[in-house]
């Protein structure tokens, strides 16, 4: 992926693109918000990383700019402004997610990889496969190599999100925002039982786990075959 | 000391006072002045009028020898009237006048003239209104009247206009410069008392009198200011040190593990280091998260963002968050919601002030013993909804009750426990930015922390 990091700061744009390239991407740095819009204008980028406080223009009007415009590339608001209210008025503007500053680089990484996901829509699908798991979403049944699993409604939304987002890492964070809707971090390991919980219902009884979890960042749900 | 008593505002308004007071008497002088000449003149004119027709008519009647007559008859030298019968060139032939004054020579009609009267010590100056009529050959006939009293009255009035004028700006600057220094004495005081407490002490007070005016509504008013502020800046003080000891123990702790780690030499140890620095920093990091959310709370700044809430629903999703991590100690988490709870709030802090409750039950009301039953409950209390979270621990004394609101209060010994001191404060600003009240009731036993908010029906 070809992303762009809008950030005035120097040490923190140095950081964030230094840990984009070691994932595999590449990122390009621009520092104020003019520059921003100019880059984005050109289509190269499959995503933009925008800070909020810049000099000059101020993140969120670059992101109100470019979607006035009508260029739609995914975009992250990155903020020292954590609270709710400003997460509100992030994504009203256009942003596609937002994420308060300090961040751990992991859960940037699962958010970016997240919204490039989201930009290539897919058909709706009726029926997810993860290796030999099975969701049929119609019939809200889920199977593992033929073995039904009962699930409580719950515990189906928050496979359903893991499913469909096989293969990439999602955080605590994200779990809680994407099934609760709740943007706060609630500094307990409420996520974690209902993980474990999940985890028993879909791997235990099985040689090879599906559901992975990754230290320092969240979990990741993938097929046996696939390398991590 | 002449100039700032010059400068105060009562000075400024009892000057402004006297002006106008100074400006009315005159014109008052002035109405009585101008009326009353008028009266008098017109009374004049009449009575000479009067004479002037009946003299007119005594010379029509009885000839030259029959005005002489009449004149000689009415115009005695002590007088008020004057009377003046004079021949073709001017001479004197009749009257109480020695002779025409220059001013009536070759006029006729209305005129005045000074004229002078013999007394014991001099001559006296007095005014005379005349009215001159012709009469046939050459003759002619003046009748006047003494008005030297209207000069006099006029001359009463501009003294008394003078003297009037005099005692008032007399009067008006006496007690004006008198009630500016009693004012300026007062506002001395007070000015002296913000130095003061301007300098740093801020327990001086504003002297109130006891009359109960304006100045000292003002000077309680100012006490009632400053013993807020005393208030707030002791919160502050407390609250800094407070901040200074929740963050100067983790650093502390940090510095150290990172000075003990680069004193050793291999990497396992400075990874260790480096993995509990992070986490520190995080730590420190939620505080202060906590801390600036509270704020925002407290002020006010989260009326945006407000929506209709269904507390069953909320209520069930927290329920759903929570119940895996409690039935996991082994414990209930247990759900009794009225249907048809609505409020409007800030769904986000409101979960999230809920979430701390949860997470305090689980954390601090667990007794030693038994596992954890929490119950998380909510019912309409008159216009009010009651959203209450309990459980069955140790409880809060009583007298603590109170001091656990407050930041940074922790009232687990040693501080064994994770946390930060700052859940309830937490959930005490936003019930206070909702408008709604925190309660800490005993559960008998454990704790059953009530949030009360305003009702608002659902589908309103």
């Amino acid at each position: 992926m070809r992303i762009l990091v809008v950030e005035d700061d120097v040490q923190a744009a140095h950081y964030l693109i230094e840990g984009l390239r070691q994932s595999g991407h590449v990122a390009d740095h621009v520092g104020d918000g003019e520059q921003g819009i100019e880059v984005a204008r050109d289509g190269l980028h499959d995503m933009l990383i925008i800070d909020r406080l810049l000099p000059g223009l101020d993140g969120l009007a670059v992101v109100e700019t470019l979607r006035r415009e009508g260029i739609a590339t995914p975009v992250l608001i990155l903020s020292a402004l954590g609270d709710v209210d400003d997460k509100v008025d992030g994504l009203r503007a256009g942003g596609d997610d937002y994420l308060p500053k300090p961040y751990v680089f992991a859960e940037l990484l699962a958010r970016v990889e997240s919204l490039a996901r989201r930009k290539t829509p897919t058909e709706t699908k009726t029926r997810l496969v993860v290796g030999p798991l099975e969701m049929d979403l119609l019939s809200r049944r889920v199977r593992r190599a033929r073995r039904e699993i009962i699930l409580q409604p719950r515990e189906f939304r928050l496979l359903e999100y893991l499913m469909k987002n096989a293969g990439r890492v999602v955080t605590r964070t994200m779990l809680l925002e994407k099934l609760w809707d709740y943007h706060f971090d609630p500094q307990t390991n409420v996520i974690d039982v209902h993980i474990s919980r999940l985890r028993a219902k879909i791997d235990r009884g099985f040689d090879e786990p599906l559901l992975h979890t990754i230290r320092g960042a969240g979990y990741l749900l993938r097929a046996p075959a696939t390398k991590w | 000391m002449m100039l700032r008593l010059a400068k105060t505002s009562t000075f400024r308004l009892t000057s402004f006072y006297m002006a106008a007071f100074a400006l009315s008497v005159s014109l008052i002088l002035l109405y009585i002045y101008v009326n009353t000449v008028v009266l008098f003149e017109r009374q004049v004119e009449a009575g000479i009028d009067a004479e002037v027709a009946s003299l007119v008519e005594s010379y029509d009647q009885g000839g030259l020898a029959g005005l002489v007559e009449t004149i000689r008859r009415r115009g005695g030298y002590s007088s008020d009237n004057f009377y003046l019968l004079t021949d073709f060139f001017g001479h004197r032939i009749a009257g109480n006048l020695n002779g025409l004054p220059v001013k009536a020579l070759g006029r006729r009609g209305w005129l005045e003239f000074p004229y002078l009267v013999a007394t014991a010590n001099g001559f006296d100056r007095r005014q005379i209104r005349a009215f001159r009529i012709p009469l046939d050959r050459g003759f002619s006939l003046l009748v006047g009247r003494d008005v030297q009293t209207r000069r006099d009255f006029g001359h009463l009035i501009k003294r008394t206009q003078f003297s009037a004028i005099v005692l008032v700006i007399v009067f008006g600057l006496g007690g004006g410069l008198l009630m500016s220094r009693n004012f300026l004495k007062r506002i001395n005081t007070i000015s002296r008392t913000i130095h003061r407490i301007m300098a740093g002490d801020l327990s001086g007070r504003v002297p109130v009198g006891g009359s109960g005016g304006e100045l000292d509504r003002l000077a309680g008013d100012l006490n009632r200011m400053l013993a807020r502020i005393e208030r707030l800046m002791t919160g502050m003080k407390e609250i800094s040190s407070n901040i200074a000891h929740d963050l100067k123990t983790p650093l502390t702790r940090l510095r150290a593990r990172v000075e003990t780690a680069l004193g050793k030499g291999d990497s396992a140890t400075w990874r260790k280091a480096l993995k509990h620095t992070l986490e520190e920093a995080d730590r420190i990091l939620h505080i202060f998260d906590a801390l600036l959310l509270i704020d925002r709370a407290q002020f006010g700044g989260l009326k945006d963002n407000v929506c209709d809430i269904d507390v069953g629903v909320l209520v069930n999703e927290l329920r759903d968050l929570f119940a895996p991590l409690v039935e996991d100690a082994g414990g209930a988490l247990n759900c009794r919601v009225e249907r048809g709870l609505g409020l409007r709030a800030n769904r986000q802090l409101l979960a999230q002030a809920l979430t701390n409750l949860l997470d305090n039950a689980l954390k601090y009301g667990v007794a030693s013993s038994c596992p954890p039953v929490i119950e998380i409950a909510a019912h309409r209390h008159n216009d009010t909804v009651v959203i209450s979270v309990a459980d069955r621990g140790p409880g809060i004394a009583a007298s603590q009750r109170e001091h656990v609101l407050k930041r940074f209060v922790r009232l687990t010994p040693g501080r064994s426990k994770p946390g930060n001191g700052l859940g309830l404060s937490l959930v005490k600003a936003v019930a206070a930015c909702h408008g709604g009240s925190l309660r800490l009731i005993d559960n008998n036993p454990g704790l059953r922390v009530e949030l009360v908010l305003a009702l608002n029906k659902i589908g309103r």
